[in-house]
């Protein structure tokens, strides 16, 4: 059949199973803009504030469904405004593909009105990148760029198509299929299983890879065949229920004192689908002294980067952990078990449970919330207060910016995320800080209807580099302590969302009561303490011995 | 221990493929010492030489990298035991007009030959290992070098591992 560029694209898109795309219209889309309205009832689009609002979009959107998202943006600002949600989505292997347009063919490359290389400006932060200069490509160019970025380590890939080739006409079969690798062979587990049988005190260091594997299953089993207490990255924070005894939380930086503290006393560390962020593991040398580690990852450039001595085993995470359950005896070491238990019991000492902190208020609004709700959050101390304080149960219920450290990435995450869980009650923990920079997409959640529950951690201060500045700049506060007026109860009304002001916890649970969201955002505004920090804390470069707990 | 090493790449011959290598040792943070890189048999599929610096952790890292690229079809390590480098050398060196023994002497013990003979310089070409390139630049020095051109090492594996063989990736069958 005859069609045009545009209307190969959209074809393209819901053959590969994309339901719902995220973008902003412009001069140089107007042409797939078109080829969407007439597609309509088959594809929906959800129009943004600002097109890094639509890529985080498609990366939550992503990130819950285990599935690729997908932005659409115009050419030149709208390309460059992509930039940090590619970013974003390539630091975290979240599988997106980014449609942008593009001048025509015969324009490209004379600075026409709003060109840029976006493909040279996108090439470190994508997997790969596209422009189809020919529209006899583009059937295959969509098809490979969906491969690409659901394939091996996910990650994100971008499209520039040009307006004439948007424009052109071609035959259309929509039966590319992406070329057929040679399967790779079973990885070598051999070594792995040897140094499993000869360890005394094995622990699991879990990350985001479990989770892209689908590998909860497996890891959880590992852990009860060999008795070994998990640790969780912030990515992989969601791939062991919070439940599981001998699950230890998140461990790092702003981990939990038992992973920490397990850790450094194991002599065995199993690695799944991790790459040992530096926020992850402090002073790596101290990390690694006492113990051996299997690294499993389905990057091999992962193994042997940041961690250097240890076994490499590259591959799927699910499949090789069969294969290592396959080959691995039940393990007990009770004294171990006992003692990590132990660590378990000192982390959740609790405090005054009536004053109004980050961490009631989670627990509090967690109360209000299922299983399976989605939670989004920005970047700063609500953020590690949510990693710290709520309990995950389920795989891909947790939104958030972990390699990039995006501030700013909340609110188009949530609508994503929401949009992806059939736009279910959705949770956003975000700061005044990080909800100033993209707080535009309430608008996006108003014209969606979408029941987001915005909590505000508002402290009227960007409090994470403030504690920086409290413990290792002599309390110089240099721009961190906002002296804003923003009123965000009647700016959420402005944009036509819900909101108030809660200062006490009694107030939050009267709110909560009287009926979460279902039919638009509603803002909390909670007026929290500037000085309150995140602990533990171990600072960057240290290790165990350096945890700051208050 | 830093020391030079080899990497062989096979990669699809299309713009901007050059860029995305480059950019990704830029990116890194390693340096690249030499790059050369030609057509294969099939004009879809070039093969790249690249010369750089660094200890074990580096290549490893460099070719672990390399492969993950869409459009690096192979990438292998070249290592020095196991594998012939040569490099192609054009000079021009000043002359003085007493005969050039000094340089035609130099030329003969490396076997290089003189392409031009010019009223005040030769420019004369050389074949070799990139240290004997090296070596025999050093020597030119004191005659007087105008300019040179080296052409980046080209390297291939002399066993049977480590072939960087096009015809996994070619699609021409024939």
């Amino acid at each position: 059949m005859m069609m045009t560029g545009a209307q190969i694209l959209i074809e393209e898109l819901i053959r590969h199973g994309t339901e719902t795309v995220f973008g902003y219209p412009g001069g140089a889309v107007l042409d797939i803009y078109d080829a969407l309205y007439k597609s309509a009832d088959r594809i929906e689009h959800v129009i943004s504030a600002h097109e890094q609002g639509a890529a985080h979009a498609a990366d939550g959107y992503a990130r819950r469904k285990g599935k690729t998202g997908v932005v659409i943006a115009t050419s030149g600002p709208g390309a460059t405004n992509l930039v940090t949600g590619i970013a974003n989505a390539y630091l975290d292997s979240v599988p997106i593909v980014a449609v942008t347009g593009n001048v025509a063919v015969p324009l490209l490359g004379k600075d026409s009105f709003q060109e840029v290389d976006i493909v040279g400006i996108t090439q470190p932060i994508v997997k790969h990148n596209f422009v189809v200069r020919d529209i006899s490509e583009l059937e295959s160019v969509i098809t490979e760029a969906f491969h690409i970025a659901s394939s091996g380590r996910k990650g994100p890939v971008l499209i520039d198509i040009p307006k004439s080739v948007q424009q052109d006409v071609c035959e259309y079969k929509g039966v590319c299929r992406p070329p057929q690798k040679a399967k790779a062979g079973r990885a070598d587990i051999s070594a792995a299983v040897e140094a499993v049988k000869n360890c005394e005190r094995p622990y699991i260091y879990c990350g985001g890879g479990a989770i892209a594997a689908e590998a909860e299953d497996e890891v959880l089993a590992l852990s009860k065949r060999l008795s070994a207490p998990i640790a969780l990255s912030m990515m992989g924070l969601t791939a062991v229920p919070n439940s599981y005894e001998l699950n230890l939380g998140m461990c790092g930086m702003h981990g939990k004192a038992a992973a920490t503290v397990a850790q450094s006393e194991a002599d065995l560390m199993i690695a799944v689908g991790v790459r040992f962020s530096d926020r992850a593991t402090g002073n790596v040398e101290a990390y690694t002294k006492n113990c051996t580690v299997i690294h499993i990852d389905i990057d091999e450039a992962e193994l042997g980067k940041n961690v250097r001595s240890l076994i490499e085993v590259c591959g799927d995470a699910k499949q090789i952990l069969k294969d290592l359950l396959e080959s691995l005896p039940e393990k007990r070491n009770d004294e171990w078990v006992k003692t990590v238990l132990d660590y378990k019991k000192r982390d959740c000492s609790d405090t005054d449970k009536e004053l109004f902190t980050p961490k009631n208020i989670i627990k509090l609004v967690r109360g209000f919330f299922d299983d399976d709700t989605v939670v989004a959050t920005d970047v700063g101390q609500h953020q590690m207060w949510v990693m710290q304080h709520y309990p995950f149960e389920k795989p891909r219920t947790l939104l958030t910016s972990g390699g990039l450290g995006t501030m700013g990435y909340g609110m188009g995450a949530a609508i994503g995320g929401c949009i992806a869980s059939g736009r279910r009650g959705t949770l956003l923990f975000t700061g005044d800080g990080s909800f100033g920079m993209n707080l535009n997409e309430l608008a996006t959640a108003v014209s969606q209807r979408l029941p987001l529950l915005i909590i505000l951690f508002n402290n009227g201060a960007l409090g994470m580099v403030r504690q920086w500045q409290c413990l290792f700049y002599d309390e110089r506060y240099s721009s961190t302590t906002l002296q804003r007026k923003t009123d965000f109860t009647a700016l959420a009304k402005a944009f036509g969302a819900d909101s108030c002001r809660v200062c006490s916890l009694p107030e939050l649970r009267a709110v909560l009561e009287s009926g979460v969201p279902c039919e638009g955002p509603l803002l909390l505004d909670c007026r929290i303490n500037m000085d309150e920090m995140v602990f533990p804390m171990i600072p960057p470069g240290g290790s165990v011995k350096n945890i700051r707990y208050d | 221990m830093n020391e030079r090493f080899t990497v062989g790449l096979i990669v699809t011959n299309r713009h901007g493929v050059l860029n995305r290598i480059a950019g990704l040792y830029g990116k890194r943070g390693y340096n690249i010492d030499s790059l050369a890189v030609g057509e294969t048999e099939d004009p879809n599929i070039s093969r790249m030489t690249i010369v750089s610096t660094g200890d074990r952790y580096i290549s490893t890292q460099v070719v672990r990298q390399l492969n993950k690229l869409y459009d690096v079809k192979l990438a292998v390590l070249l290592e020095e035991g196991d594998s012939v480098s040569v490099e192609h050398l054009l000079i021009k060196i000043k002359t003085n007009g007493d005969g050039n023994g000094a340089i035609t002497s130099l030329l003969n013990d490396y076997g290089g030959k003189i392409l031009e003979f010019g009223n005040h310089f030769i420019v004369a070409d050389l074949t070799g290992e990139p240290k004997k390139i090296q070596e025999f630049i050093k020597k030119c020095v004191p005659l007087g070098i105008i300019e040179l051109c080296r052409s980046g090492a080209l390297a291939l594996s002399t066993g049977t591992s480590n072939i960087l063989s096009i015809k996994d990736f070619s699609d021409n069958k024939s």
